[in-house]
């Protein structure tokens, strides 16, 4: 077996080290009745080629976006990604590392940590931000907790334009917690009135913008209102682009900002490994889940980074700590980094102002199809449309037609009663052809 | 004459100690970098990107005001930034990773290559299930495997690390109770032993965490555990193999006791390495177990993360099972995506967005085609080997508090052996940077007094196992011999010596800012 | 008159008429190592005797501090934000983490002096 460097005779020569005449005698402590004795009833073992012969034989079975017209978001969005970043990431001293326990011996892991946080922060306008967390939707239920322990309330209001699985997550999240939620109902045109859900009952409120329907969503009078109720605003980006071209969350008045970072530098994957962000104010420090990497020296005065402020975390409080979590997302937040180094300013803001253009372009060109009513006033690279019918219908025909036409909405809520919209994200790897595709296409299933 | 070329070096006099300090502050091949702030420039670009055709902004006034002050790096740059930065980090590709209970295997690269083939790492979560049936099919052979290695109903795919899985499994026994009528069971029962997220994830869904000591030979007594079971019981949360490397001998009487005192069995999966192809821990009267695919099935840590950590469930629990999960219906593969849906009518919830870790999936389901059942049963039996093979090579000179047992994955050391030399455990660990080697996990479990676990896994040649025992052992002589300086200033030939945390602790800096000179505090 | 007393958990209490200085004492404080940050309580907070009233970290570690006796929690040493090594170099002096008025007065005859606790501490080893 290529991956078992040990041959019979070493582990002959172990054992006899060892005094024990069988490998079994190791195992001794598994009861004699539970032990398996003929093989799992699996296959034996196979060569690269055969392995890599199967595993292709199901990759072939997928659609791949690159293969096709392509709209779909509504929280995972198709960009390029330099190739420099999937080199650097499968560098083995990145990819075979752990967690940097042994700091002097981890200082590249650390400072891009500490490279990784800083950027986090200047693109949401806070603070401090913390080295990742699993993906935008656990950093949200994360963020709520979070709220509760800061304000000691343990109510959650949902801002009806909150990406339904996100809703889902904090909700079972608090369910199992006992902490209660008030998610309020979708308003797919935007404009939702959130600062009536607020009162002195409640912990935070948690509001996406751009929303699950695209809609950009002014933060500020909602920061007003919770502030003044003693509750906190949680902001949630699905699309970190975004921040590129509009006014970030800290610039508003949040208090948390998590989201969703798999747009930089990272495949979409099927849904993950993604990395979520997480930033706050530097006054709720201590109760911010997750790593965090500092700044400090060594013995000889160079500088260096640590892990610090890790007595919040579940290895030293336990059943005190601030979250459960241990494992972050190190090499999907390394693509996220390296990438926007890549791009530094003045790349990220042509990027944001290139899938806005082309967001736009689309827009206007579905609006063009009869029956097809664009619901947003205001987007950044995803919108909303209302079609004739069902959207879910609609959807399965264009992809009969070769085109993946975007989200119907009642794919990610069913229960809401809104089965005529679709979600529609363009980006920079959509070209003019592929926009002038979807609308030919929708025109002809429409028709 | 006229001699051409020029002569060949040779070794000259001169020792390290008298290496002069370097312009640079670079030793060779050993290089400084500065941070992306300091050699990045915000106008600079490594990303060329066309400016769009004039077109109407939708933004509705809420343009960003001051653009993001992020600095740029052209390729160039950027590749030397990145590789300068990985030459400061040690992986298990640059040698032995003994870091007891996180199984550092070596990853192999063919899983790396199939998750990028673009029909798997290139499609959306939610695209047309029609256009994604080999994704579901991936989802459906993974599951298939993991039944069949634990013997259990059910899988969870979603979770996203260990700790999650551990989140969603004590979810669904909450689920199952509250189902059950028995929601007024509060209390999680817990050993000492345990690692810190298992009472970090009862007590965060509300449990109270009520912790039992381990007997005097590192295994958990039942006697202690039926003490412990009571009415308010909903859960005994324990590790098998346990913190200490053993396998828990009384695990199934263990189980039994939990089940008649009417309270699941959940068992955290940190250590399943050892017994993969050994015995299906469904067959020990287990209700949940997340497994680690970055630990026992090989998929990268990535410099912490990202993990992957699905949940096997019993009978009893798999009903409650989170969304999404694959059905097989009529012929094609479909996600059940909403809780309550058919399928789904009890399912605990949803863990996260979208359907779990994809890119993990694949990775670990490469490694187990690749070995096979022979092969993973051979990767535990030389997983457990080479332990014991360290253990045995040692204790004659280091103190192994659980003698009695064979150890399983891992060989766990205390440091009685130190007693009066001035050297702790942690300059142990220190002195082994120097030595090339990455340390043992130190002071874990806490049951044990200075703590050294040491886990080699099955991907150590006996050549290599045999390099970093008699580094131990020259390392444990020079420390009897009083040979302190060689420990208490470690490491002195890593990238950094010992870095300053109480300062960091004291006054964080935890970003980078302009107003910050370099090594200064701020605020 | 002020005096001194101990708990078998190292905190220290000086009373001072009805109101009662709580810190960690200087034995304490050497076993914790450098402290990074005191958690303390809000004013006005009654604690009670036994139960947790502070969290003292230092690198790698949190400990509770209980509180030596019942009452309401009159003030916090705002110091300890900016400057949690006070309960190093100072731990019975600068180092002082709140101050108590006193529920139960009598509570504090059941704590042991400077002198009981100091041969409690050299029954330690």
């Amino acid at each position: 077996m290529r991956y078992l460097p040990l041959t019979a005779d070493d582990r002959a020569e172990m054992m006899a080290r060892i005094g024990i005449a069988s490998v079994d005698a190791l195992f001794a402590d598994i009861p004699k009745d539970k032990r398996e004795g003929e093989l799992p009833d699996l296959p034996r073992a196979k060569g690269e080629l055969e392995v890599e012969r199967q595993l292709a034989r199901l990759a072939a079975k997928n659609v791949p976006a690159g293969s096709v017209p392509f709209f779909v978001g509504a929280g995972a969005y198709r960009h390029h990604v330099p190739a420099s970043v999937d080199h650097l990431i499968q560098r083995s001293e990145f990819l075979t590392s752990y967690t940097p326990y042994q700091p002097e011996i981890a200082q590249g892991t650390l400072q891009y940590l500490f490279e990784f946080q800083t950027q986090v922060a200047e693109l949401t306008g806070m603070e401090v931000a913390n080295a990742s967390m699993y993906d935008g939707s656990t950093a949200a239920a994360e963020a709520v907790l979070m709220a509760h322990r800061v304000t000691r309330r343990r109510k959650a209001v949902l801002a009806g334009n909150l990406h339904p699985h996100y809703r889902a997550t904090i909700e079972t999240v608090s369910r199992y917690a006992d902490d209660a939620v008030a998610a309020l109902a979708p308003v797919p045109a935007g404009g939702e009135d959130l600062l009536s859900a607020i009162d002195e009952s409640v912990s935070c409120i948690v509001v996406q913008s751009p929303d699950v329907f695209g809609n950009l969503v002014d933060l500020k009078p909602i920061a007003a209102k919770a502030h003044a109720a003693g509750a906190l605003l949680i902001a949630v980006f699905t699309e970190v682009v975004s921040l590129g071209l509009v006014e970030p969350p800290g610039a508003q008045g949040a208090d948390i900002v998590v989201g969703e970072g798999q747009s930089i530098g990272n495949a979409l994957n099927f849904g993950g490994p993604y990395v979520g962000l997480f930033a706050t104010r530097p006054k709720f420090i201590r109760q911010m889940p997750g790593r965090l990497a500092g700044e400090t020296v060594d013995a000889e005065g160079r500088r260096g980074f640590v892990l610090t402020l890790s007595t919040r975390e579940q290895h030293i409080r336990r059943e005190k700590a601030t979250s459960n979590i241990c494992t972050n997302s190190g090499l999907c937040a390394l693509a996220f980094t390296i990438h926007m180094s890549l791009l530094g300013r003045t790349g990220l803001t042509r990027l944001a102002r290139l899938n806005h253009a082309s967001a736009c372009d689309l827009a206007e060109r579905l609006a063009a199809v009869p029956g097809v009513e664009v619901l947003n006033a205001t987007f950044f690279n995803e919108f909303t449309i209302r079609v004739p019918g069902k959207a879910a219908d609609v959807i399965e025909r264009l992809a009969q037609k070769g085109v993946l036409g975007g989200v119907p909405y009642s794919r990610l809520a069913p229960k809401a009663g809104l089965d005529d919209l679709i979600l529609v994200a363009a980006t920079e790897t959509t070209t003019e052809d592929d926009r002038a595709a979807y609308a030919a296409a929708l025109k002809e299933v429409l028709a | 004459m006229n001699r051409e070329g020029r002569g060949a070096t040779a070794p000259t006099a001169g020792t390290a100690a008298q290496a002069p300090a370097t312009f640079t502050g670079n030793r060779g091949l050993d290089l400084e970098e500065g941070l992306i702030f300091e050699i990045g420039r915000s106008e600079v670009t490594g990303v060329d990107i066309p400016e769009p055709p004039d077109f109407r902004a939708r933004l509705g006034g809420l343009e960003r005001k001051v653009a993001p002050d992020l600095p740029g790096l052209s390729e160039p740059e950027a590749m030397r930034h990145y590789v300068r930065l990985s030459r400061m980090n040690y992986g298990i590709d640059s040698g032995l990773f003994p870091l007891g209970s996180c199984t550092m295997k070596h990853n192999p690269r063919l899983n790396e290559k199939m998750a990028r083939l673009a029909g798997f790492a290139d499609i959306h979560p939610l695209q047309p299930v029609s256009t994604v049936q080999g994704a579901l099919a991936v989802m459906t052979e993974l599951s298939r495997y993991l039944l069949e290695l634990t013997g259990m109903a059910a899988v969870a795919l979603p979770p996203k690390a260990g700790a999650h899985g551990e989140l969603c499994g004590m979810m669904a026994i909450k689920a199952a109770h509250l189902a059950a009528d028995q929601g007024h069971r509060h209390v999680v029962v817990v050993p000492e032993s345990a690692h810190g997220t298992n009472p970090a994830t009862a007590a965060s869904i509300g449990y109270e965490v009520r912790a039992i000591p381990a007997r005097a030979d590192g295994t958990v007594d039942v006697e202690a555990v039926k003490a412990a079971l009571s009415p308010e019981v909903a859960a005994l949360m324990l590790t098998n193999p346990n913190t200490c490397g053993l396998f828990e001998p009384d695990v199934v009487k263990i189980a039994a006791a939990v089940h008649e005192a009417g309270a699941y069995f959940y068992a955290d999966g940190a250590n399943f390495n050892a017994i993969l192809g050994k015995v299906r821990i469904g067959d020990l009267g287990v209700d949940a177990m997340h497994i680690n695919l970055h630990k026992t099935f090989s998929t990268p840590h990535g410099g912490g993360g990202p993990g992957a950590g699905p949940v096997v469930l019993s009978p009893a629990l798999a009903p409650f099972a989170p969304v999404p999960c694959v059905v097989e219906h009529g012929g094609a593969l479909t996600l059940v995506e909403d809780e309550g849906a058919a399928g789904a009518e009890a399912a605990l919830g949803r863990m996260s967005a979208f359907h779990g870790q994809m890119g993990m999936f694949v990775r670990a389901l490469a490694w187990m085609l690749s070995h096979g059942a022979d092969g993973m049963r051979q990767a535990s039996e030389d997983a457990v080997l080479s332990a014991n093979y360290v253990r045995a090579s040692l204790n004659d000179l280091m103190s192994v508090p659980f003698p009695d047992r064979p150890a399983m994955h891992e060989a766990l050391f205390d440091d009685t052996w130190l007693a009066g030399t001035g050297i702790s455990t942690l300059d142990v660990a220190k002195a082994l940077i120097d030595e090339g080697y990455h340390p043992m996990t130190v002071y874990f479990p806490l049951v044990v007094h200075g703590a050294m676990l040491i886990e080699p896994t099955e991907s150590e040649s006996k050549a290599s196992l045999d390099l970093f025992i008699a580094t131990l052992r020259d390392l444990a002589l020079a420390a009897k011999a009083g040979d302190t300086a060689r420990f208490l200033g470690a490491p002195y030939y890593a990238p950094r010596r010992r870095l300053d945390e109480t300062r960091a602790a004291r006054a964080p800096v935890l970003r980078w800012l302009k107003s910050a000179p370099l090594g200064a505090a701020a605020e | 008159m002020t005096s001194v007393r101990y708990t078998k958990d190292h905190e220290y209490v000086r009373v001072d008429g009805a109101v009662a200085v709580v810190g960690i004492s200087d034995y304490a404080q050497s076993q914790l190592g450098d402290v990074v940050f005191v958690e303390l309580p809000d004013v006005g907070k009654t604690v009670e005797k036994g139960k947790e009233a502070a969290v003292v970290e230092s690198v790698k570690a949190a400990s509770e501090v209980y509180a030596p006796l019942s009452g309401e929690v009159v003030e916090v040493n705002a110091e300890l934000e900016g400057n949690p090594g006070l309960v190093n170099t100072d731990a019975e002096g600068q180092g002082w983490f709140l101050k108590l008025k006193l529920a139960d007065p009598a509570e504090l005859d059941a704590l042991m002096d400077a002198d009981a606790y100091k041969a409690f501490l050299d029954t330690l080893g």
